[in-house]
């Protein structure tokens, strides 16, 4: 694959995806990104806590990348059938648990902020 | 968190299907011209190569000429016939495709005038071109059958994949029935060159799958009749492909060639070396001989003494350049060259051929050349399938060497052909890949 270029796989999932949402997931993912580096920075670290809850989603996020994959195309564990299949499906996995737990400290932080803040008051 | 997943997901099928239609980035600054070029044909070669040349020349009068309103995304006729997706899957608008530019007569060319340089529509009207680009993909020759008639598709067990979105639906009916009930399979390929050598092959390999699935193995039986002495062209995949022949339990006969149905009695007749022979079948597959389209074969621009019965235009297999008429050029199922009836090869073509017509604009030379670079992900079951990719000298050219074996059954080259494929098809047409 010499030619393989970073605008031919932009090219490639416009059309998967349509460019509207193409565009919209990348905005999604862009924005999620920023907003979780920015709390992290704001807080100094991660806190504990938080992190420890947000992980336990990890394995429930790798479960429902790879069961979601197998649910949108017409395939199942059984047709795994080499290695670069199990690193493919290992990365899936991971994937989803990165971005799961990613989404659940995030989430936490949002909705937990207003109800911390008070304490953290009462504390410092 | 359905964002990261369906975003990793689209990249793994993303970039493995770069694989199937191997891709490139967009050109430099427009070349300033004004000559007139005329393309035949508006499906995978033609629409490609119509938005290159948009963006690369400033100033050409660009015309294309295609009957059909429809554009069929052909790779999906397979999933179609497999009951993994319905007729709409294959099926866009032409115009859809084209830039606006771009002049788009909506008929079929009736004559070549090479000597002239013009092309004549079945209208009668003339369009003269300073360079043609041949893009007519190929014809099926049904009437290669003797005995059968598209209306019999779909009924007494019989299927034609080839036929179009809405025949392979017909056919995943008859191949339902078929598993569920049992009897004797029967898959064919033509003796003459075909566009996507796998898809027999493949198709055979999905029968086998549902009646396996279905529990009804034991019921059926699968025969496949090669037409020479082998199941493919590239000598690695023929043995690769006859061991998993074997392994499933298929009877495979060589040197068959269908000539003749008789839908009633659910027999096929074949010339063999010894002689024609019949074989029963209660399901199959009919694939006709596919020749270059009359307009191409009634005018002076096929090969004249290879391929005579099929016409396919005669081309330098490295530039796509027309070996008489050098302000010809041919892409896709249409060019007279030993390798590459894929919408891959389309991919691989259609830079060189408008590399050579751009230089021939600019008066300059190109070194730009087509390695036969063909690809076909050879399905072997629903979800797994081995991705072949091979060139002129019958060499494998694994775009992911070391990571995606080209002869193992794997997961990924599924996901490729299932969710890959048809995007970046759809980016080729666009030009954008
Ligand atoms: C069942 C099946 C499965 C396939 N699977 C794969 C696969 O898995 N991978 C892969 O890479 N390829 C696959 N292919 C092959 C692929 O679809 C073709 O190789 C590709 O479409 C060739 O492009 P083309 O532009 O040459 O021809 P086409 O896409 O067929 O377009 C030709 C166009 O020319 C037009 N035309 C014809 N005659 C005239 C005329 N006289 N005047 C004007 N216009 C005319 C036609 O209307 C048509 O629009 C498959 C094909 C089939 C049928």
């Amino acid at each position: 694959m010499k030619e393989l270029t970073f605008e031919t796989l932009l090219a490639v999932f416009e059309e998967m995806f349509g460019a509207g949402l193409f565009w919209s997931l990348v905005v999604a993912c862009v924005a999620i990104g920023v907003l979780f580096i920015y709390i992290v920075v704001r807080e100094r670290g991660l806190e504990s806590r938080r992190l420890v809850r947000a992980e336990l989603w990890a394995p429930v996020g790798a479960v429902a990348a790879i069961a979601f994959i197998f649910f949108i195309t017409n395939s199942g564990p059984s047709d795994i059938g080499g290695p670069v299949d199990v690193i493919v499906l290992l990365l899936v996995g991971v994937a989803g648990a990165v971005g799961l737990t990613i989404l659940a400290y995030l989430l936490q932080s949002l909705v937990g902020s207003r109800r911390m803040k008070p304490r953290d008051g009462q504390q410092g | 968190m359905k964002i990261n997943r369906r975003e990793f997901m689209g990249f793994v099928a993303g970039s493995a299907a770069l694989a199937g239609l191997g891709l490139r980035g967009a050109a430099a600054a427009p070349l300033k011209s004004s000559a007139r070029i005329v393309i035949l044909g508006a499906g995978a070669a033609g629409t490609a190569m119509a938005n290159r040349l948009a963006k690369s020349l400033d100033g050409a009068q660009i015309t294309i000429v295609d009957a059909r309103k429809q554009h069929l995304y052909q790779p999906g006729f397979t999933l179609i016939a497999a009951g993994l997706a319905a007729p709409e899957y294959s099926v866009t608008d032409t115009r859809d495709w084209l830039p606006s530019s771009v002049r788009l007569v909506q008929e079929a060319a009736a004559e070549i005038d090479p000597e002239g340089k013009s092309v004549t529509t079945v209208s009668g009207t003339r369009l003269p071109y300073d360079f043609l680009v041949l893009a007519t993909g190929l014809s099926l020759d049904w009437s290669g059958i003797e005995g059968f008639d598209l209306d019999q598709v779909g009924q007494n067990g019989i299927g034609a994949v080839y036929a179009g979105p809405d025949y392979a639906l017909k056919t995943w009916q008859a191949m339902d029935r078929f598993t569920d009930k049992g009897g004797v399979g029967l898959f064919t390929r033509p003796a003459t060159e075909m566009k996507c050598a796998g898809a027999p092959l493949k198709y055979t390999f999905l029968t086998d799958d549902y009646a396996r699935k279905k529990g009804t193995r034991d019921k059926v039986e699968i025969r496949y009749a090669a037409h020479s002495s082998s199941l493919f062209s590239v000598p690695i995949v023929h043995e690769k492909v006859r061991m998993l022949f074997d392994e499933r339990g298929f009877d495979t006969v060589y040197h068959h060639v269908m000539k003749a149905i008789d839908p009633d009695r659910g027999v096929a007749t074949f010339s063999t070396p010894d002689g024609d022979t019949e074989m029963d079948f209660d399901f199959i597959n009919v694939i006709p001989p596919m020749r270059a389209p009359a307009v191409i074969r009634n005018s002076p621009l096929p090969w004249q003494d290879k391929w005579t019965d099929q016409g396919w235009a005669e081309v330098d297999q490295y530039t796509l350049q027309h070996r008489r008429y050098p302000e010809v050029f041919a892409v896709g199922d249409v060019a007279g060259v030993p390798k590459g009836k894929t919408a891959a090869s389309v991919k691989w073509q259609v830079p060189v051929a408008e590399a050579h017509l751009l230089a021939a604009i600019a008066g300059k030379d190109s070194d730009a050349v087509y390695n036969g670079y063909t690809s076909c992900p050879l399905i072997t079951r629903v979800g797994r399938a081995m991705l072949v990719e091979f060139d002129y000298k019958n060499n494998l050219t694994p775009s992911f060497p070391g990571v995606i074996a080209p002869l193992e059954e794997l997961w990924i080259s599924w996901l490729m052909k299932e969710i890959g494929l048809k995007p970046t098809y759809y980016a080729m047409l666009r030009g954008k890949a």
